[in-house]
Protein backbone atom coordinates (compact mmCIF):
# COMPACT_ATOMS: atom_id res chain seq x y z
CA UNK A 1 0.00 0.00 0.00
CA UNK A 2 1.42 3.60 -0.67
CA UNK A 3 2.95 5.38 1.85
CA UNK A 4 2.06 8.20 1.73
CA UNK A 5 -1.37 9.96 3.54
CA UNK A 6 -3.58 12.48 1.64
CA UNK A 7 -3.55 15.54 4.08
CA UNK A 8 -6.58 17.34 3.76
CA UNK A 9 -5.85 21.09 2.38
CA UNK A 10 -5.43 23.76 4.67
CA UNK A 11 -8.80 25.02 5.92
CA UNK A 12 -10.75 23.83 2.61
CA UNK A 13 -13.89 22.88 4.56
CA UNK A 14 -14.71 25.94 7.37
CA UNK A 15 -15.96 28.69 5.35
CA UNK A 16 -13.57 30.50 6.97
CA UNK A 17 -10.72 29.09 5.66
CA UNK A 18 -12.04 29.31 2.37
CA UNK A 19 -12.30 32.82 2.94
CA UNK A 20 -8.72 33.09 4.04
CA UNK A 21 -7.25 31.33 1.11
CA UNK A 22 -9.09 33.12 -1.16
CA UNK A 23 -7.88 36.04 0.74
CA UNK A 24 -4.34 34.68 0.95
CA UNK A 25 -1.98 37.54 -0.68
CA UNK A 26 -4.96 39.53 -1.92
CA UNK A 27 -4.46 42.48 1.05
CA UNK A 28 -3.90 45.13 -1.15
CA UNK A 29 -7.39 44.85 -3.47
CA UNK A 30 -9.59 43.61 -0.65
CA UNK A 31 -8.35 47.43 1.45
CA UNK A 32 -9.56 48.76 -1.65
CA UNK A 33 -12.82 47.52 -2.67
CA UNK A 34 -13.65 47.99 1.47
CA UNK A 35 -12.59 51.44 1.07
CA UNK A 36 -14.68 51.31 -2.47
CA UNK A 37 -18.05 49.81 -0.57
CA UNK A 38 -17.73 52.02 2.50
CA UNK A 39 -17.71 55.22 0.49
CA UNK A 40 -20.94 53.37 -1.32
CA UNK A 41 -22.75 52.57 1.74
CA UNK A 42 -21.66 56.34 2.95
CA UNK A 43 -23.34 57.46 -0.36
CA UNK A 44 -26.39 55.43 -0.22
CA UNK A 45 -27.06 56.38 3.50
CA UNK A 46 -25.83 59.42 3.59
CA UNK A 47 -28.93 60.88 5.39
CA UNK A 48 -28.65 58.29 8.03
CA UNK A 49 -25.07 59.34 8.72
CA UNK A 50 -24.90 62.71 8.53
CA UNK A 51 -24.98 64.46 11.87
CA UNK A 52 -26.10 68.11 10.02
CA UNK A 53 -28.22 68.98 7.05
CA UNK A 54 -25.64 69.38 4.35
CA UNK A 55 -27.07 72.97 3.63
CA UNK A 56 -27.66 73.99 7.13
CA UNK A 57 -26.04 77.75 7.18
CA UNK A 58 -25.36 78.28 10.60
CA UNK A 59 -23.94 82.01 10.48
CA UNK A 60 -22.61 81.51 14.16
CA UNK A 61 -20.13 78.67 13.45
CA UNK A 62 -18.51 79.92 10.16
CA UNK A 63 -14.75 78.36 9.51
CA UNK A 64 -14.51 76.36 12.17
CA UNK A 65 -12.14 73.84 12.75
CA UNK A 66 -12.28 70.64 14.01
CA UNK A 67 -14.66 69.83 17.36
CA UNK A 68 -16.86 67.83 18.88
CA UNK A 69 -20.10 69.28 17.13
CA UNK A 70 -18.68 69.17 13.71
CA UNK A 71 -15.85 66.81 13.86
CA UNK A 72 -14.04 68.01 10.41
CA UNK A 73 -15.17 71.73 10.65
CA UNK A 74 -17.65 74.01 9.00
CA UNK A 75 -17.04 75.97 5.92
CA UNK A 76 -17.06 79.28 5.26
CA UNK A 77 -21.34 79.66 5.57
CA UNK A 78 -20.93 77.34 8.51
CA UNK A 79 -22.37 74.28 7.07
CA UNK A 80 -20.61 71.03 8.41
CA UNK A 81 -18.13 69.45 6.22
CA UNK A 82 -18.14 65.81 7.44
CA UNK A 83 -22.80 65.97 6.51
CA UNK A 84 -21.51 67.74 3.02
CA UNK A 85 -19.09 65.06 1.93
CA UNK A 86 -21.33 61.96 3.07
CA UNK A 87 -24.16 63.79 0.56
CA UNK A 88 -21.89 64.98 -1.69
CA UNK A 89 -20.45 61.22 -2.45
CA UNK A 90 -23.83 61.30 -4.26
CA UNK A 91 -23.66 62.85 -7.00
CA UNK A 92 -19.89 62.43 -6.83
CA UNK A 93 -20.58 58.61 -7.19
CA UNK A 94 -23.67 58.82 -9.45
CA UNK A 95 -22.54 60.88 -12.31
CA UNK A 96 -19.02 58.34 -12.59
CA UNK A 97 -21.10 55.43 -12.56
CA UNK A 98 -23.48 56.42 -15.11
CA UNK A 99 -20.43 57.24 -17.27
CA UNK A 100 -18.90 54.04 -16.67
CA UNK A 101 -22.34 52.10 -17.38
CA UNK A 102 -22.91 53.83 -20.54
CA UNK A 103 -18.88 53.60 -21.60
CA UNK A 104 -18.66 50.06 -20.57
CA UNK A 105 -22.12 48.96 -22.29
CA UNK A 106 -21.74 51.00 -25.49
CA UNK A 107 -17.93 50.30 -25.55
CA UNK A 108 -18.32 46.70 -25.65
CA UNK A 109 -21.32 46.64 -28.19
CA UNK A 110 -18.90 48.25 -30.76
CA UNK A 111 -15.87 46.33 -29.96
CA UNK A 112 -17.50 42.93 -30.55
CA UNK A 113 -19.80 43.81 -33.38
CA UNK A 114 -16.27 45.24 -34.64
CA UNK A 115 -14.02 42.75 -33.91
CA UNK A 116 -17.28 40.18 -35.19
CA UNK A 117 -17.98 41.41 -38.44
CA UNK A 118 -14.42 42.74 -39.43
CA UNK A 119 -14.11 44.23 -42.92
CA UNK A 120 -15.51 48.90 -43.26
CA UNK A 121 -16.99 48.75 -40.10
CA UNK A 122 -14.43 47.77 -37.70
CA UNK A 123 -12.06 50.14 -39.95
CA UNK A 124 -14.95 53.33 -39.36
CA UNK A 125 -15.21 52.09 -35.65
CA UNK A 126 -11.55 51.93 -35.08
CA UNK A 127 -11.42 55.36 -36.46
CA UNK A 128 -13.73 56.71 -34.98
CA UNK A 129 -12.58 55.65 -31.65
CA UNK A 130 -8.71 56.49 -32.34
CA UNK A 131 -10.48 60.14 -32.91
CA UNK A 132 -12.29 60.09 -29.39
CA UNK A 133 -9.30 58.73 -27.58
CA UNK A 134 -7.00 61.82 -29.06
CA UNK A 135 -9.55 64.61 -26.73
CA UNK A 136 -8.96 64.46 -23.20
CA UNK A 137 -12.13 63.30 -21.36
CA UNK A 138 -12.37 67.38 -19.32
CA UNK A 139 -11.69 69.48 -22.94
CA UNK A 140 -14.49 67.29 -24.19
CA UNK A 141 -16.71 67.98 -21.29
CA UNK A 142 -15.79 71.73 -21.46
CA UNK A 143 -16.58 72.41 -25.00
CA UNK A 144 -19.79 70.12 -24.32
CA UNK A 145 -20.26 72.70 -21.64
CA UNK A 146 -19.29 76.07 -23.92
CA UNK A 147 -22.64 74.35 -26.32
CA UNK A 148 -25.45 73.24 -24.32
CA UNK A 149 -24.56 74.59 -21.01
CA UNK A 150 -23.25 73.87 -17.50
CA UNK A 151 -24.38 70.98 -15.73
CA UNK A 152 -23.99 67.70 -14.27
CA UNK A 153 -25.55 65.98 -17.07
CA UNK A 154 -23.65 67.56 -19.76
CA UNK A 155 -20.50 66.01 -17.84
CA UNK A 156 -22.30 62.46 -17.95
CA UNK A 157 -22.48 62.54 -21.91
CA UNK A 158 -19.79 63.67 -22.94
CA UNK A 159 -17.63 62.24 -20.70
CA UNK A 160 -19.41 58.85 -21.77
CA UNK A 161 -18.54 59.28 -24.96
CA UNK A 162 -14.78 60.48 -23.72
CA UNK A 163 -14.39 56.90 -21.88
CA UNK A 164 -15.58 54.38 -24.98
CA UNK A 165 -12.41 54.02 -26.59
CA UNK A 166 -10.82 53.16 -22.82
CA UNK A 167 -13.05 50.19 -22.75
CA UNK A 168 -13.99 49.60 -26.67
CA UNK A 169 -9.96 49.66 -27.66
CA UNK A 170 -9.00 46.86 -25.52
CA UNK A 171 -12.40 44.84 -25.69
CA UNK A 172 -12.01 45.17 -29.15
CA UNK A 173 -8.55 43.25 -29.51
CA UNK A 174 -9.57 40.83 -27.09
CA UNK A 175 -12.84 40.10 -28.69
CA UNK A 176 -10.58 39.62 -31.80
CA UNK A 177 -8.28 37.20 -29.99
CA UNK A 178 -11.25 35.10 -28.70
CA UNK A 179 -12.82 35.42 -32.16
CA UNK A 180 -9.36 33.24 -33.58
CA UNK A 181 -10.05 30.25 -31.17
CA UNK A 182 -11.27 27.19 -32.75
CA UNK A 183 -13.88 26.90 -30.83
CA UNK A 184 -15.32 30.02 -32.67
CA UNK A 185 -14.91 28.21 -35.91
CA UNK A 186 -16.53 25.05 -34.33
CA UNK A 187 -19.61 26.95 -33.29
CA UNK A 188 -19.76 28.86 -36.86
CA UNK A 189 -19.41 25.57 -38.33
CA UNK A 190 -21.91 23.97 -36.05
CA UNK A 191 -24.74 26.34 -37.22
CA UNK A 192 -25.19 28.44 -34.62
CA UNK A 193 -25.67 32.06 -35.61
CA UNK A 194 -23.05 35.36 -35.54
CA UNK A 195 -25.41 37.02 -33.10
CA UNK A 196 -25.43 33.81 -30.65
CA UNK A 197 -22.16 33.17 -30.81
CA UNK A 198 -21.53 36.96 -29.92
CA UNK A 199 -23.99 36.89 -27.32
CA UNK A 200 -23.58 33.78 -25.70
CA UNK A 201 -20.17 32.54 -26.25
CA UNK A 202 -17.93 35.41 -26.87
CA UNK A 203 -19.53 38.04 -24.05
CA UNK A 204 -19.13 35.63 -21.46
CA UNK A 205 -15.89 35.30 -21.98
CA UNK A 206 -15.17 38.74 -22.03
CA UNK A 207 -16.96 40.19 -19.57
CA UNK A 208 -13.81 39.31 -16.79
CA UNK A 209 -12.05 42.25 -19.50
CA UNK A 210 -14.88 44.54 -19.31
CA UNK A 211 -15.42 44.73 -15.19
CA UNK A 212 -11.43 45.05 -14.48
CA UNK A 213 -11.40 48.37 -17.20
CA UNK A 214 -14.98 50.00 -16.01
CA UNK A 215 -13.03 49.21 -12.22
CA UNK A 216 -10.14 51.30 -13.16
CA UNK A 217 -12.47 53.97 -15.53
CA UNK A 218 -14.30 54.41 -12.66
CA UNK A 219 -11.95 55.91 -10.53
CA UNK A 220 -10.49 58.13 -13.71
CA UNK A 221 -14.15 59.33 -14.70
CA UNK A 222 -14.75 60.16 -10.88
CA UNK A 223 -11.63 62.52 -11.15
CA UNK A 224 -12.95 64.28 -14.35
CA UNK A 225 -16.23 64.81 -13.28
CA UNK A 226 -14.67 66.02 -9.68
CA UNK A 227 -12.54 68.69 -12.09
CA UNK A 228 -15.23 69.69 -14.30
CA UNK A 229 -17.34 70.46 -11.51
CA UNK A 230 -14.02 72.42 -9.53
CA UNK A 231 -14.31 74.54 -12.72
CA UNK A 232 -17.43 75.42 -11.82
CA UNK A 233 -18.95 73.79 -14.99
CA UNK A 234 -20.98 70.68 -13.39
CA UNK A 235 -22.85 70.80 -9.76
CA UNK A 236 -23.50 73.78 -9.32
CA UNK A 237 -23.85 75.26 -5.41
CA UNK A 238 -25.44 74.40 -3.24
CA UNK A 239 -25.58 71.30 -3.70
CA UNK A 240 -22.60 69.07 -2.03
CA UNK A 241 -20.27 67.23 -4.08
CA UNK A 242 -16.62 66.56 -3.82
CA UNK A 243 -14.94 68.45 -6.52
CA UNK A 244 -17.10 71.71 -5.91
CA UNK A 245 -16.24 71.51 -2.52
CA UNK A 246 -12.52 71.47 -3.23
CA UNK A 247 -13.25 74.52 -5.28
CA UNK A 248 -15.20 76.12 -2.27
CA UNK A 249 -12.75 75.89 0.50
CA UNK A 250 -9.81 77.00 -2.19
CA UNK A 251 -10.00 80.62 -0.92
CA UNK A 252 -9.81 79.21 2.85
CA UNK A 253 -6.45 77.46 1.97
CA UNK A 254 -5.29 80.84 2.53
CA UNK A 255 -6.85 82.22 5.03
CA UNK A 256 -5.45 79.20 7.13
CA UNK A 257 -8.88 77.24 7.11
CA UNK A 258 -8.11 74.34 4.42
CA UNK A 259 -10.48 72.09 6.24
CA UNK A 260 -13.08 71.98 3.50
CA UNK A 261 -10.44 71.39 0.27
CA UNK A 262 -8.26 69.41 2.50
CA UNK A 263 -10.67 66.50 3.36
CA UNK A 264 -12.78 66.90 -0.18
CA UNK A 265 -9.46 66.68 -2.06
CA UNK A 266 -8.80 64.27 0.70
CA UNK A 267 -11.66 61.77 -0.21
CA UNK A 268 -11.56 62.33 -4.10
CA UNK A 269 -7.98 61.10 -3.97
CA UNK A 270 -8.40 57.85 -1.33
CA UNK A 271 -11.06 56.90 -3.67
CA UNK A 272 -9.90 57.54 -7.00
CA UNK A 273 -6.26 55.24 -6.15
CA UNK A 274 -8.66 52.16 -4.13
CA UNK A 275 -10.69 52.18 -7.73
CA UNK A 276 -7.36 51.21 -8.74
CA UNK A 277 -5.74 49.36 -6.99
CA UNK A 278 -9.00 47.36 -6.82
CA UNK A 279 -8.93 47.23 -10.87
CA UNK A 280 -5.47 45.58 -10.87
CA UNK A 281 -6.45 43.13 -8.14
CA UNK A 282 -9.11 42.30 -10.06
CA UNK A 283 -7.27 41.98 -13.20
CA UNK A 284 -4.83 39.77 -11.21
CA UNK A 285 -7.52 37.20 -10.30
CA UNK A 286 -9.68 37.26 -13.65
CA UNK A 287 -7.31 37.91 -16.27
CA UNK A 288 -4.65 35.75 -14.39
CA UNK A 289 -2.17 38.74 -15.28
CA UNK A 290 -0.61 42.55 -14.04
CA UNK A 291 -1.00 45.04 -15.70
CA UNK B 1 -11.41 6.31 -53.43
CA UNK B 2 -13.85 3.85 -52.15
CA UNK B 3 -16.10 2.46 -54.93
CA UNK B 4 -16.62 4.22 -57.71
CA UNK B 5 -20.82 3.85 -57.56
CA UNK B 6 -21.68 5.68 -54.75
CA UNK B 7 -22.04 9.24 -55.24
CA UNK B 8 -19.45 11.14 -52.82
CA UNK B 9 -20.04 12.45 -49.32
CA UNK B 10 -17.31 14.94 -50.51
CA UNK B 11 -16.33 15.96 -53.78
CA UNK B 12 -12.97 18.30 -54.17
CA UNK B 13 -11.58 19.39 -56.95
CA UNK B 14 -9.12 21.62 -58.19
CA UNK B 15 -8.49 23.42 -55.31
CA UNK B 16 -5.64 26.26 -54.89
CA UNK B 17 -4.91 28.25 -52.17
CA UNK B 18 -2.32 31.16 -52.17
CA UNK B 19 -1.08 33.92 -49.73
CA UNK B 20 0.35 36.59 -51.50
CA UNK B 21 2.74 34.87 -53.66
CA UNK B 22 3.19 32.00 -51.87
CA UNK B 23 0.96 28.76 -52.50
CA UNK B 24 -0.11 27.19 -49.85
CA UNK B 25 -2.22 24.50 -51.63
CA UNK B 26 -2.29 23.67 -55.11
CA UNK B 27 -4.13 21.37 -57.58
CA UNK B 28 -5.59 19.42 -54.77
CA UNK B 29 -8.32 16.85 -55.36
CA UNK B 30 -10.18 14.74 -53.03
CA UNK B 31 -13.41 12.24 -52.76
CA UNK B 32 -14.48 10.67 -50.40
CA UNK B 33 -17.70 8.03 -50.20
CA UNK B 34 -20.02 7.53 -47.34
CA UNK B 35 -18.44 5.73 -44.30
CA UNK B 36 -15.05 6.35 -46.04
CA UNK B 37 -11.72 7.04 -44.22
CA UNK B 38 -8.75 8.94 -45.69
CA UNK B 39 -5.73 10.12 -44.01
CA UNK B 40 -3.93 13.19 -45.66
CA UNK B 41 -0.63 13.21 -43.79
CA UNK B 42 2.27 15.16 -44.50
CA UNK B 43 5.32 17.37 -42.60
CA UNK B 44 4.11 20.67 -40.80
CA UNK B 45 3.50 23.43 -43.71
CA UNK B 46 2.51 20.46 -46.50
CA UNK B 47 -0.57 22.62 -46.68
CA UNK B 48 -2.77 19.75 -45.29
CA UNK B 49 -4.60 21.80 -42.56
CA UNK B 50 -5.22 24.74 -44.71
CA UNK B 51 -6.82 22.18 -47.22
CA UNK B 52 -8.94 20.79 -44.24
CA UNK B 53 -10.00 24.50 -43.51
CA UNK B 54 -11.03 24.99 -47.23
CA UNK B 55 -13.12 21.75 -46.94
CA UNK B 56 -14.81 22.74 -44.16
CA UNK B 57 -15.49 26.11 -45.32
CA UNK B 58 -13.22 28.11 -43.03
CA UNK B 59 -11.18 29.54 -45.72
CA UNK B 60 -12.08 30.55 -49.08
CA UNK B 61 -10.13 28.75 -51.92
CA UNK B 62 -8.43 30.91 -54.04
CA UNK B 63 -9.34 28.09 -57.24
CA UNK B 64 -11.37 25.66 -56.55
CA UNK B 65 -14.14 23.79 -55.58
CA UNK B 66 -15.56 21.84 -52.74
CA UNK B 67 -18.85 20.05 -52.98
CA UNK B 68 -21.06 17.96 -50.18
CA UNK B 69 -23.69 15.34 -52.02
CA UNK B 70 -23.31 17.83 -55.37
CA UNK B 71 -24.04 20.94 -53.34
CA UNK B 72 -21.67 23.80 -53.70
CA UNK B 73 -19.62 24.78 -50.20
CA UNK B 74 -20.37 28.52 -49.78
CA UNK B 75 -17.89 31.07 -48.61
CA UNK B 76 -16.74 32.26 -45.08
CA UNK B 77 -19.07 35.01 -45.36
CA UNK B 78 -21.98 33.15 -47.01
CA UNK B 79 -25.10 33.96 -44.68
CA UNK B 80 -25.73 32.30 -41.34
CA UNK B 81 -28.22 30.77 -42.68
CA UNK B 82 -26.77 29.03 -45.97
CA UNK B 83 -23.63 28.22 -44.28
CA UNK B 84 -25.79 26.40 -40.95
CA UNK B 85 -27.62 24.39 -43.65
CA UNK B 86 -24.00 22.93 -44.41
CA UNK B 87 -23.81 21.52 -40.69
CA UNK B 88 -24.93 18.34 -41.55
CA UNK B 89 -22.37 18.18 -44.16
CA UNK B 90 -19.03 18.86 -42.28
CA UNK B 91 -18.21 18.96 -39.19
CA UNK B 92 -14.17 19.45 -37.79
CA UNK B 93 -12.31 18.53 -34.88
CA UNK B 94 -9.34 21.27 -33.77
CA UNK B 95 -6.20 20.04 -32.60
CA UNK B 96 -5.83 22.08 -29.77
CA UNK B 97 -8.41 20.17 -26.86
CA UNK B 98 -7.92 23.38 -24.56
CA UNK B 99 -9.17 26.11 -27.34
CA UNK B 100 -11.98 24.04 -29.18
CA UNK B 101 -14.61 24.01 -26.17
CA UNK B 102 -16.03 27.46 -24.29
CA UNK B 103 -14.24 27.92 -21.31
CA UNK B 104 -17.74 29.27 -19.68
CA UNK B 105 -20.09 26.64 -21.25
CA UNK B 106 -20.43 22.98 -18.87
CA UNK B 107 -19.86 20.10 -21.13
CA UNK B 108 -23.92 18.90 -21.33
CA UNK B 109 -24.89 22.70 -22.13
CA UNK B 110 -22.01 23.04 -25.45
CA UNK B 111 -24.05 19.75 -26.64
CA UNK B 112 -27.46 20.73 -26.00
CA UNK B 113 -27.19 23.79 -27.34
CA UNK B 114 -25.98 22.52 -30.88
CA UNK B 115 -28.94 19.94 -30.60
CA UNK B 116 -31.22 22.44 -29.86
CA UNK B 117 -30.80 24.16 -32.87
CA UNK B 118 -30.94 21.43 -35.11
CA UNK B 119 -33.38 19.17 -33.93
CA UNK B 120 -36.83 19.51 -32.73
CA UNK B 121 -35.95 18.07 -28.95
CA UNK B 122 -36.40 20.17 -25.90
CA UNK B 123 -36.76 19.49 -22.24
CA UNK B 124 -36.03 16.06 -21.02
CA UNK B 125 -35.84 14.28 -24.26
CA UNK B 126 -32.70 16.72 -25.40
CA UNK B 127 -31.42 15.86 -21.68
CA UNK B 128 -31.47 12.40 -22.73
CA UNK B 129 -30.10 12.57 -26.15
CA UNK B 130 -27.44 15.20 -24.77
CA UNK B 131 -26.52 12.26 -22.72
CA UNK B 132 -26.77 9.52 -25.06
CA UNK B 133 -24.17 11.03 -26.84
CA UNK B 134 -22.01 11.60 -24.13
CA UNK B 135 -22.12 7.99 -22.75
CA UNK B 136 -21.23 7.11 -26.21
CA UNK B 137 -18.08 8.85 -25.89
CA UNK B 138 -17.08 7.58 -22.89
CA UNK B 139 -17.94 10.23 -20.65
CA UNK B 140 -19.59 10.37 -17.34
CA UNK B 141 -22.83 12.19 -16.07
CA UNK B 142 -20.02 14.07 -13.46
CA UNK B 143 -18.32 15.44 -16.33
CA UNK B 144 -20.98 16.37 -18.32
CA UNK B 145 -21.84 18.48 -15.20
CA UNK B 146 -18.61 19.83 -15.32
CA UNK B 147 -16.47 22.89 -16.92
CA UNK B 148 -14.00 22.21 -19.92
CA UNK B 149 -11.54 23.36 -16.97
CA UNK B 150 -11.88 20.27 -15.16
CA UNK B 151 -11.20 17.82 -17.85
CA UNK B 152 -8.20 16.63 -19.28
CA UNK B 153 -6.86 16.84 -22.94
CA UNK B 154 -8.24 13.78 -23.67
CA UNK B 155 -11.89 14.25 -22.27
CA UNK B 156 -12.07 17.44 -24.04
CA UNK B 157 -11.65 15.88 -27.03
CA UNK B 158 -13.99 13.39 -26.29
CA UNK B 159 -16.86 16.41 -25.97
CA UNK B 160 -15.51 18.19 -29.04
CA UNK B 161 -16.26 15.00 -31.36
CA UNK B 162 -19.53 14.12 -29.89
CA UNK B 163 -20.32 17.95 -30.66
CA UNK B 164 -19.27 17.15 -33.98
CA UNK B 165 -21.45 13.92 -34.27
CA UNK B 166 -24.27 15.46 -33.10
CA UNK B 167 -25.47 16.94 -35.93
CA UNK B 168 -24.75 13.48 -38.07
CA UNK B 169 -22.36 14.89 -40.58
CA UNK B 170 -21.54 13.01 -43.68
CA UNK B 171 -17.24 13.99 -43.42
CA UNK B 172 -15.68 14.48 -40.22
CA UNK B 173 -12.51 16.32 -40.54
CA UNK B 174 -10.19 15.52 -38.03
CA UNK B 175 -7.24 18.01 -38.15
CA UNK B 176 -4.59 16.51 -36.03
CA UNK B 177 -7.22 15.85 -33.24
CA UNK B 178 -4.92 13.73 -31.01
CA UNK B 179 -1.74 15.07 -32.16
CA UNK B 180 -1.91 16.65 -28.51
CA UNK B 181 -2.46 13.77 -26.90
CA UNK B 182 -0.68 11.48 -24.80
CA UNK B 183 0.12 8.19 -26.67
CA UNK B 184 -2.43 5.88 -24.16
CA UNK B 185 -4.88 8.81 -24.61
CA UNK B 186 -4.21 9.11 -28.61
CA UNK B 187 -4.97 5.14 -28.90
CA UNK B 188 -8.39 5.40 -26.97
CA UNK B 189 -9.75 8.09 -29.01
CA UNK B 190 -8.81 6.33 -32.24
CA UNK B 191 -10.53 3.58 -31.00
CA UNK B 192 -13.67 5.76 -29.97
CA UNK B 193 -13.61 7.33 -33.55
CA UNK B 194 -13.41 3.39 -35.25
CA UNK B 195 -16.35 2.83 -33.20
CA UNK B 196 -18.19 5.25 -33.81
CA UNK B 197 -17.71 5.29 -37.79
CA UNK B 198 -19.22 1.67 -37.13
CA UNK B 199 -22.34 2.85 -36.09
CA UNK B 200 -22.69 5.65 -38.74
CA UNK B 201 -21.96 5.96 -42.42
CA UNK B 202 -20.01 9.46 -41.60
CA UNK B 203 -16.53 9.72 -43.93
CA UNK B 204 -13.61 10.68 -41.98
CA UNK B 205 -10.82 12.81 -43.32
CA UNK B 206 -8.02 12.50 -40.86
CA UNK B 207 -5.64 14.81 -40.88
CA UNK B 208 -1.98 14.06 -39.47
CA UNK B 209 1.60 13.99 -39.54
CA UNK B 210 2.08 10.71 -37.51
CA UNK B 211 2.15 8.11 -39.98
CA UNK B 212 1.96 5.28 -36.86
CA UNK B 213 -1.52 5.93 -36.11
CA UNK B 214 -2.93 6.33 -39.52
CA UNK B 215 -3.17 2.58 -40.21
CA UNK B 216 -5.53 2.00 -37.57
CA UNK B 217 -8.32 4.48 -38.72
CA UNK B 218 -7.95 4.83 -42.38
CA UNK B 219 -8.12 2.54 -45.35
CA UNK B 220 -7.00 5.33 -47.61
CA UNK B 221 -4.29 7.48 -47.78
CA UNK B 222 -2.95 10.89 -49.52
CA UNK B 223 0.30 11.89 -48.99
CA UNK B 224 0.92 16.10 -49.29
CA UNK B 225 4.34 17.55 -50.01
CA UNK B 226 4.40 21.37 -50.54
CA UNK B 227 1.09 21.95 -51.53
CA UNK B 228 0.57 19.29 -53.75
CA UNK B 229 -0.78 15.58 -53.25
CA UNK B 230 2.30 13.31 -54.51
CA UNK B 231 0.99 9.73 -53.70
CA UNK B 232 -2.28 8.34 -52.88
CA UNK B 233 -3.90 4.49 -52.77
CA UNK B 234 -4.51 1.93 -50.09
CA UNK B 235 -3.06 3.04 -47.08
CA UNK B 236 -1.45 -0.41 -46.48
CA UNK B 237 0.32 -0.50 -49.30
CA UNK B 238 0.85 2.85 -49.95
CA UNK B 239 3.05 2.10 -46.42
CA UNK B 240 4.36 -1.11 -47.09
CA UNK B 241 5.32 -0.55 -50.63
CA UNK B 242 5.66 3.51 -51.00
CA UNK B 243 5.93 5.28 -54.74
CA UNK B 244 7.59 8.31 -53.74
CA UNK B 245 10.62 9.02 -52.47
CA UNK B 246 9.45 11.44 -49.97
CA UNK B 247 6.90 9.38 -48.68
CA UNK B 248 9.29 6.38 -48.04
CA UNK B 249 11.80 9.09 -46.27
CA UNK B 250 8.28 10.30 -44.02
CA UNK B 251 7.66 6.11 -42.99
CA UNK B 252 11.66 5.75 -42.40
CA UNK B 253 11.32 8.66 -39.89
CA UNK B 254 8.58 7.44 -38.19
CA UNK B 255 10.13 5.58 -35.17
CA UNK B 256 9.14 1.94 -34.34
CA UNK B 257 10.55 -0.96 -32.39
CA UNK B 258 14.15 -1.53 -33.40
CA UNK B 259 14.54 2.05 -34.41
CA UNK B 260 17.73 4.03 -34.04
CA UNK B 261 17.89 7.30 -35.23
CA UNK B 262 20.42 7.69 -38.09
CA UNK B 263 23.34 10.63 -38.72
CA UNK B 264 22.43 12.33 -41.47
CA UNK B 265 19.55 9.59 -42.93
CA UNK B 266 19.50 8.80 -46.38
CA UNK B 267 16.33 9.31 -48.56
Amino acid sequence: MSAYQSVPAAGGRLPLGRVRALARGQGVPIAAGTVVALVVLAAVFAPLLAPYDPNAVDPLAVSQGSSAAHWLGTDDTGRDILSRLLYGARPSLLAPALITLTAGLAGTALAVSAAWLGGWYDRVVSAFLDLVFGFPGLVLAVVGAAVFGAGLDIAVITLSLAYLPYIARVVRSAALRERALPYVSALGLLGLSGRRICLRHLLPNLLPLVLVQATTSFGYTMLDVAAFSFIGLGTQPPTAEWGLMVANGAPGIIAGQPEQSLYAGLVIVVFVIACNLLGSGLSRRLLGEDR
Amino acid sequence: MADAGAPAALEAAGLRKTYGDFVAVEDVGLSLAPGASLALVGESGSGKTTTARMIAGLEAPTAGTVRFDGRVLPGRRARTAVRGSFAGDVQMVFQDPYASLDRHQRVADSISEVLAHHTDLRGSALARRTAELLDQVGLTAGQARSLPRALSGGQRQRVAIARAVAVRPRVLVLDEAVAALDVSVQAQIVTLLRELREQSDTAYLFITHDLGIVQHICEDIAVMHRGRIIERGRTLSVLERPGAAYTRKLIDSVPRRGWTPKRGATA
